[in-house]
């Protein structure tokens, strides 16, 4: 536990499970920390893969914002992954903490779909403005190109 | 702090427009200049110094500059509210380029997807190739031989030299250097031919792949790479003599686009631009992953973060690159190529002639690909133009569950609002140059 969050490890790397409500504060107390760079913020949708490993105590849900956190000082690395449920994805934005996941935060709303709650701007970033859904999740067909050969009906 | 904007809506989010005057309060400013970014209690921007309100709505202008703009390096716009010259206010847009390439990533195989990330910045293919492949190694769990690293180390920074030689083409014709931009694409040619003589290509080369590279490096490349070695340093020398110290290129710079380093690491910019700031942060040093804790080198950096300063900065990596290049050369051992492991390395083309195992596994490799352990890992690069993170999730199968991408130019853009903002827009090139953006990685 650090922060009150559970802490599991994968290939050498630390990662941080804290829950959506912890999540906020947790980085606020990481920064406190020395962790004063964010290099990154994704977000996944875990539909089709479920039973993925997670420490005791971490509750699966549908979809997870992926934080990277670096120490400039330390020269460590840490990951927070925070379980984001998929009839409410909604999480704390990092922006009064970190600005620079302005960018970040706004991607990962416009292809899955997480609403970051504070964001200043939360509009679509990389879709066009009219566009419809969330690419990235896994329920979002990818498109098909009409063409004149359809491939052979299955079971001749 | 405001409320949650009105813009959060499930699907139709309205306009990408820069928000009504009325929305920039005080403490929206403070936090658009990187304010509460943590300086002491008494140092905080007064807000009063940046009398907006005192602005009429009237007096000022939007104008979009951009996507079809030659100092874009691309398609970005940027959207700029003046008054007379003077930039107030500015919004990078973004998205023209957007080709869904982590989509993409999830429907093809592991042994097909360097071929894929190798397009994201079109400037910087190995190190693509390398965040991807050593994403994969990692869950994979396999030792990469060291000659193959060594390898990729040496593409890697002849990369990074390409690159930076590209940015001296640019920036040298974005602030009006024109002759700049040809002798930048001249010494870049030089690298790129040798690319081309190793990978076949010289670009998008998907040569660095899960488990090694591609092919081992053609007969006489000592001799080419030692002869680049020698022909770029004294046109580095060229360079100091015709923009350096040339005093239209220092005015143009010299105090444009100012960034501190506080501005800096908190909007997330990496590579050069945070590096001009004075921060002393180089992931191959600071965070070493492959070779580089064997080599020596200095970390580059500037003291004013302006566009000079970033300019500066790239032209001293380039010579340090160089110099890394020669101690490459020298460490190379001999060795495998690739990793020797069947599952993941299909076999050499001679030996499926002779062997009925090896037909089978270079089938089952194509058709099938190879399968990698359920988990997730994130690794980071030192790319020209910052960090550059893969973070990849596996469930186990033949193709990536996801794969994001960190791409530096994507964060870096963020910086360019603070840039830009009191400057004159006659600066606004110079500075998107000295950011030097690739759209490719921007948009992904």
């Amino acid at each position: 536990m650090l922060h009150g969050a559970p802490v599991g490890w994968s290939h050498g790397q630390q990662v941080l499970h804290p829950s959506r409500a912890a999540y906020l504060g947790l980085v606020e107390a990481l920064y406190a920390d020395e962790f004063h760079f964010c290099s990154d913020l994704c977000a996944v949708d875990y539909l089709a893969h479920p039973a993925r490993s997670l420490p005791q105590g971490v509750q699966p849900e549908r979809f997870e914002v992926v934080v990277n956190l670096v120490s400039l000082t330390q020269h460590r690395r840490l990951r927070l992954r925070v379980q984001v449920p998929a009839g409410e994805p909604v999480v704390a934005s990092l922006f009064t903490v970190h600005p620079g996941t302005e960018a970040m935060e706004r991607e990962a709303f416009d292809l899955m779909g997480i609403r970051f709650e504070g964001h200043p701007d939360l509009t679509r970033i990389l879709m066009p403005e009219d566009w419809e859904g969330h690419p990235l999740r896994k329920d979002y067909s990818v498109g098909r190109v009409p063409v004149q050969f359809k491939a052979a009906p299955l079971g001749r | 702090m405001s409320a949650p904007g009105p813009n959060i809506v499930e699907t139709s989010e309205g306009a990408q427009e820069m928000g009504a005057r009325q929305v920039t309060d005080a403490a929206e400013l403070l936090r658009e200049e990187g304010a509460v970014l943590r300086l002491a209690e008494g140092a905080v921007v007064d807000p009063g110094d940046y009398n907006l309100e005192s602005v009429e709505e009237d007096d000022t202008m939007i104008i979009n500059m951009g996507p079809q703009h030659p100092s874009t390096h691309g398609v970005l716009r940027v959207m700029l509210e003046l008054q007379g010259e003077t930039v107030l206010r500015s919004k990078p847009v973004i998205g023209y380029l957007h080709t869904g390439i982590e989509k993409t990533q999830e429907e093809l195989m592991y042994i097909q997807g360097s071929t894929n990330v190798t397009r994201m910045d079109y400037m910087a293919n190995f190190f693509n190739e390398s965040v991807f492949s050593l994403a994969v190694e990692a869950l994979l769990d396999v030792e990469v031989p060291p000659r193959a690293t060594w390898i990729r180390m040496l593409l890697m920074e002849l990369n990074r030299v390409a690159s930076h030689l590209l940015f001296m083409a640019t920036n040298g014709m974005d602030v009006g250097a024109i002759s700049m931009m040809l002798y930048g694409w001249r010494e870049r040619e030089l690298i790129l031919a040798f690319f081309e003589k190793v990978t076949g290509l010289r670009m998008n080369h998907n040569f660095i792949r899960p488990g090694g590279v591609a092919a081992d490096l053609p007969d006489g490349w000592r001799e080419d790479v030692l002869a680049i070695c020698d022909a770029i340093p004294p046109r580095l020398e060229e360079y100091d003599t015709l923009i350096t110290g040339q005093p239209i290129f220092q005015q143009r710079t010299q105090g444009v686009g100012v960034l501190t380093a506080e501005q800096a690491i908190a909007l997330s910019a990496t590579g050069p631009i945070l590096r001009a700031t004075g921060t002393q942060w180089d992931l191959r040093r600071d965070l070493p992953y492959l070779f580089y804790d064997q080599l020596e080198f200095n970390v580059v950096v500037g003291t004013y973060g302006d566009a000079f300063d970033r300019y500066a900065v790239r032209l001293n990596e380039m010579r340090e690159s160089l110099q890394i290049v020669r101690q490459i050369v020298d460490l190379m051992p001999p060795g495998d190529y690739r990793v020797q492991d069947k599952k993941v390395t299909p076999p050499p083309r001679a030996r499926i002639d002779e062997s009925m195992e090896a037909l089978i596994h270079h089938f089952k490799l194509f058709t099938e690909g190879f399968k990698v352990p359920e988990g997730e890992v994130y690794v980071a690069i030192e790319a020209p133009r910052g960090e550059l993170g893969g973070y990849l999730v596996s469930d186990g199968s033949a193709k990536p569950y996801r794969f994001h991408m960190r791409d530096p130019s994507f964060a870096n853009l963020q910086s360019l609002p603070v840039m830009l903002r009191g400057g004159l827009v006659a600066d606004a090139v110079a500075v998107i140059s000295s950011i030097d953006p690739v759209m490719g990685g921007v948009d992904r």
